[in-house]
């Protein structure tokens, strides 16, 4: 497995994000995902494996292979 | 008694304006602000549904309608289970603007009618989790008497179905809930037209909320602006106390003084 440069050796592994499959860095963290996707300052909720990740967990919360994850956020509606 | 002592009082929280407006539908984020300005609307719905992860959008919809500015009031739109509302209610709480949420359970893809038991389930599993609970409900007395009962701020029988325009259906029904409610009356889904809005305050609604009637307009910012005087009239004809309907004239110039 390649080396990513992270000082120690990590894996990626597959989940399942927003009902699309995605690798992930294994044990990476919410917080490193939302960097990830761009999310910026925008409301969110983020969900676990149907748990919801509070934001002041969102940094000590890691990823594993087969997690599902959702994150939402407020779009248009009546 | 002055004009500005007839607030709106919902969750603990007082409004002037007793239009409350979805944000769904428009062409864009600006229309869709301009929209809620004209509307003069302080509180707004939302849906809540996943980031697009390929493409996030460089905009957001609470960039134009920013919660510091109006209150936002999340709908758990698309739910057909008590399951998925409560789930969406949880998620929408925890994007941190509030603790309000409109609860929508579905029952039937057509006419997207409530499923009223789903609907007091809901309810009751979201008001002690200390949700400010306003749930869109059938015209039904019973029903929106349980769901008073369960907790509920408020109640919001619809006129007619979600985007039909077809105005108040059954104001018979509406007249019997707003006499034995005693948390505001809120109607919700079915104004087409500013009529049916000044109807409704007029009925004796504390608030109308609407969405495709204004957005699905052909001017969305006339009808909005259009709306807004229409429930101002009608809350206005509603305290002022209207005439008895009677079947024979009564003359509006004195016989006194005229001319044989």
């Amino acid at each position: 497995m390649q080396n990513l440069g992270l000082g120690d050796y990590r894996s990626v592994v597959e989940v399942r994000l927003n009902g699309e499959p995605r690798e992930v860095v294994d044990g990476a963290t919410v917080a490193d995902l939302l960097e990830t996707i761009g999310i910026g300052k925008r409301r969110v909720a983020v969900e676990l494996n149907r748990e919801i990740v509070t934001r002041d967990a969102y940094a000590m919360t890691r990823i594993r292979g087969g997690d599902v994850i959702e994150v939402v956020q407020f779009v248009g509606g009546g | 008694m002055s004009m500005d002592d007839d607030a709106f009082v919902l969750g603990g929280r007082s409004y002037r304006s007793r239009l409350i407006v979805g944000t769904g539908k428009y062409k864009d984020f600006a229309e869709t602000r301009r929209a809620i300005d004209a509307s003069g609307a302080e509180m707004v719905t939302v849906a809540v549904r996943r980031v697009n992860i390929t493409d996030p959008g460089k905009e957001n919809l609470l960039e134009h309608v920013p919660p510091d500015k109006f209150v936002i009031l999340p709908n758990t739109a698309g739910c057909y289970t008590a399951a998925e509302a409560i789930r969406t209610a949880r998620l929408a709480r925890e994007a941190g603007i509030g603790n309000l949420v409109k609860i929508e359970v579905i029952g039937d893809e057509r006419t997207l009618f409530p499923d009223v038991p789903a609907t007091l389930e809901a309810a009751a599993v979201l008001v002690k989790e200390g949700f400010v609970v306003l749930p869109y409900v059938t015209d039904d007395p019973v029903a929106c008497k349980r769901l008073e009962d369960l907790g509920c701020a408020a109640v919001m029988p619809l006129a007619a179905p979600i985007g039909s325009g077809l105005g108040i259906r059954n104001p018979y029904n509406l007249a019997i809930i707003i006499e034995q409610s005693r948390v505001p009356v809120i109607v919700d889904a079915g104004v087409g037209q500013a009529s049916d809005a000044a109807r409704a305050l007029e009925l004796g609604c504390d608030a109308v909320l609407m969405n495709t009637g204004i957005a699905g307009a052909r001017d969305p910012i006339r009808m909005a602006h259009a709306m807004r005087l229409a429930v101002e009239a009608g809350r206005a004809s509603f305290l002022a106390g209207r005439i008895a309907r009677k079947l024979y004239a009564t003359a509006s110039s004195p016989i006194e003084g005229m001319l044989d």
